[in-house]
């Protein structure tokens, strides 16, 4: 309880797309959206593979830069964290990781890790410790990053397909912390082509296709009365493009 | 044959006996290599990460250069310096010739060339592998080097003893440098040179098999300990 009460105290700032687009070699890879993502909401990005889902998360997130229009955070720049497909481990041991991600930011070495043990425990993964975290499964692999990305105290997490490679019982685990971030106050921006995945996580969805948002509204409404041709295919299991 | 045979005998004779000309000229050679190793890690390393982590006009020509390098000659290097160091040089006035120092610098020239190059190459292919993650948790590049170093240590190492190799075996520039003074700038290398010039074959042939044992050891500790770590951290 005391976490979230610190994180909800201050109201996460706004991200605000403003005609983003991106341009690769000539070839459009995202049209013009704009796009705002506000209070602690969590948004579900969906659309079939090459739909420009990953780009417009790292161009949210910043890893990349739109070669059209603006992004924003309206106030201050919140904390945030990323959850990759592929999880990006160092090549150190599971708790090690967790203390480097807490030695960025900021945290006193002699509490590190004490802090670090702390969240592989609440996450069932302190058998782990002492393990490489490179030869950890894949499923053990993504659910450590959510750990490394819990620790940072983000704001707002984006999640790039995070489960796509795992199996039923890494899918619950990863939906778990999932909804464990967004309990503790953490605006959550994830990206599936699972819709089953996105009927269980979403509050609101953004479809996407051929690099175009088509829709942006709550799931409910997505999911009982798409607008767009496409959507109403996506949902209906066709394969759309 | 039995030339061959005495000599091999004579020279285990002088390794075995701690013959103290002999272990005078194996500290020096460690001394010269080893700092020269040293020093050329501190830049090279850093030099290497830079290359690695930054895009400039000129990088391409820089790393075709460092990478041509790698081959230079040491006689080419041992001229060079020698020329900066000669009375009349440039930098003749720290007199310098013909001192174990100008036999470090010759072979940091030598080094520095393998240890940036070939670091460049690990840290490139884990930056590669990293960058993400690490921009993501808001490392700026700078920031990144430690981190990148680090992780990447264990073939850093083997970057590492290839720069110690070539400084242990050349003798080109130490030669031209260091003059091979007795007692004062000869190494095993020159002094094998020397040695067998002179028909002494086997004091040059107990310093070849020391400096066989000596490369042999230092790679095997490297060996050693690089293989426990990756066993422990995969």
């Amino acid at each position: 309880m005391n976490e979230m009460t610190r994180l909800a105290a201050t109201a996460i700032p706004t991200l605000s797309l403003q005609g983003v687009g991106f341009v690769h070699r000539g070839q459009t890879l995202l049209h013009p959206v704009d796009l705002r993502l506000e209070g602690c909401r969590r948004t579900l990005l969906m659309g079939p593979n090459g739909a420009g889902k990953s780009l417009l998360m790292r161009l949210a997130h910043g890893l990349l830069t739109p070669t059209q229009g603006q992004i924003r955070w309206e106030g201050r720049r919140p904390r945030q964290s990323m959850v990759f497909q592929r999880p990006v481990l160092l090549k150190r041991t599971a708790l090690a990781n967790l203390t480097y991600a807490l030695a960025v930011n900021g945290v006193p070495r002699a509490r590190r890790k004490s802090v670090a043990r702390e969240a592989l425990e609440r996450f069932g993964l302190a058998a782990l410790e002492k393990r490489p975290a490179r030869v950890l499964s894949g499923g053990e692999q993504q659910r450590l990053a959510l750990v490394r990305a819990w620790l940072t105290e983000p704001e707002m997490l984006f999640l790039d397909e995070p489960t796509s490679a795992l199996d039923p019982a890494a899918i619950k685990a990863v939906e778990d912390a999932v909804r464990d971030f967004h309990a503790r106050g953490t605006r959550i921006l994830m990206s599936t082509h699972d819709l089953y995945q996105a009927r269980r996580l979403a509050d609101d969805v953004v479809f996407l296709c051929g690099g175009r948002v088509l829709e942006y509204t709550s799931a409910a409404e997505f999911f009982t009365a798409p607008v767009t041709p496409q959507a109403r295919a996506f949902i209906r299991g066709e394969l759309v493009w | 044959m039995t030339d061959d045979a005495n000599a091999f005998q004579t020279a285990l004779s002088l390794i075995l006996g701690l013959d103290p000309d002999l272990l005078g000229i194996v500290a020096l050679s460690l001394r010269v290599s080893l700092s020269a190793v040293l020093i050329a890690t501190l830049i090279g390393l850093p030099l290497g990460a830079a290359l690695a982590l930054w895009k400039f006009p000129g990088r391409g020509s820089l790393i075709v250069v460092l990478n041509a390098f790698m081959g230079l000659p040491p006689v080419v290097a041992g001229l060079t310096v020698y020329l900066l160091l000669s009375r009349a040089g440039p930098l003749g006035e720290l007199g310098l010739l013909f001192t174990p120092t100008a036999m470090v610098v010759a072979q940091v020239i030598l080094v520095l060339p393998i240890i940036a190059a070939l670091a460049r190459q690990q840290i490139e292919e884990l930056h590669g592998d990293y960058h993400e993650q690490l921009r993501s948790m808001g490392l700026s590049k700078q920031r990144m080097i430690p981190t990148l170093l680090w992780d990447a240590r264990f073939g850093l190492m083997t970057v590492i003893l290839a720069g110690f190799g070539r400084a242990s075996a050349e003798v080109g520039a130490v030669m031209i440098v260091g003059g091979n003074i007795e007692g004062v700038t000869r190494v095993m290398t020159t002094a094998i040179v020397l040695e067998t010039s002179k028909g002494d074959l086997p004091l040059a042939l107990g310093l070849g098999i020391l400096l066989l044992g000596l490369v042999a050891l230092v790679n095997a500790a490297a060996y050693l300990i690089g293989e426990s770590a990756r066993g422990r951290l995969g």
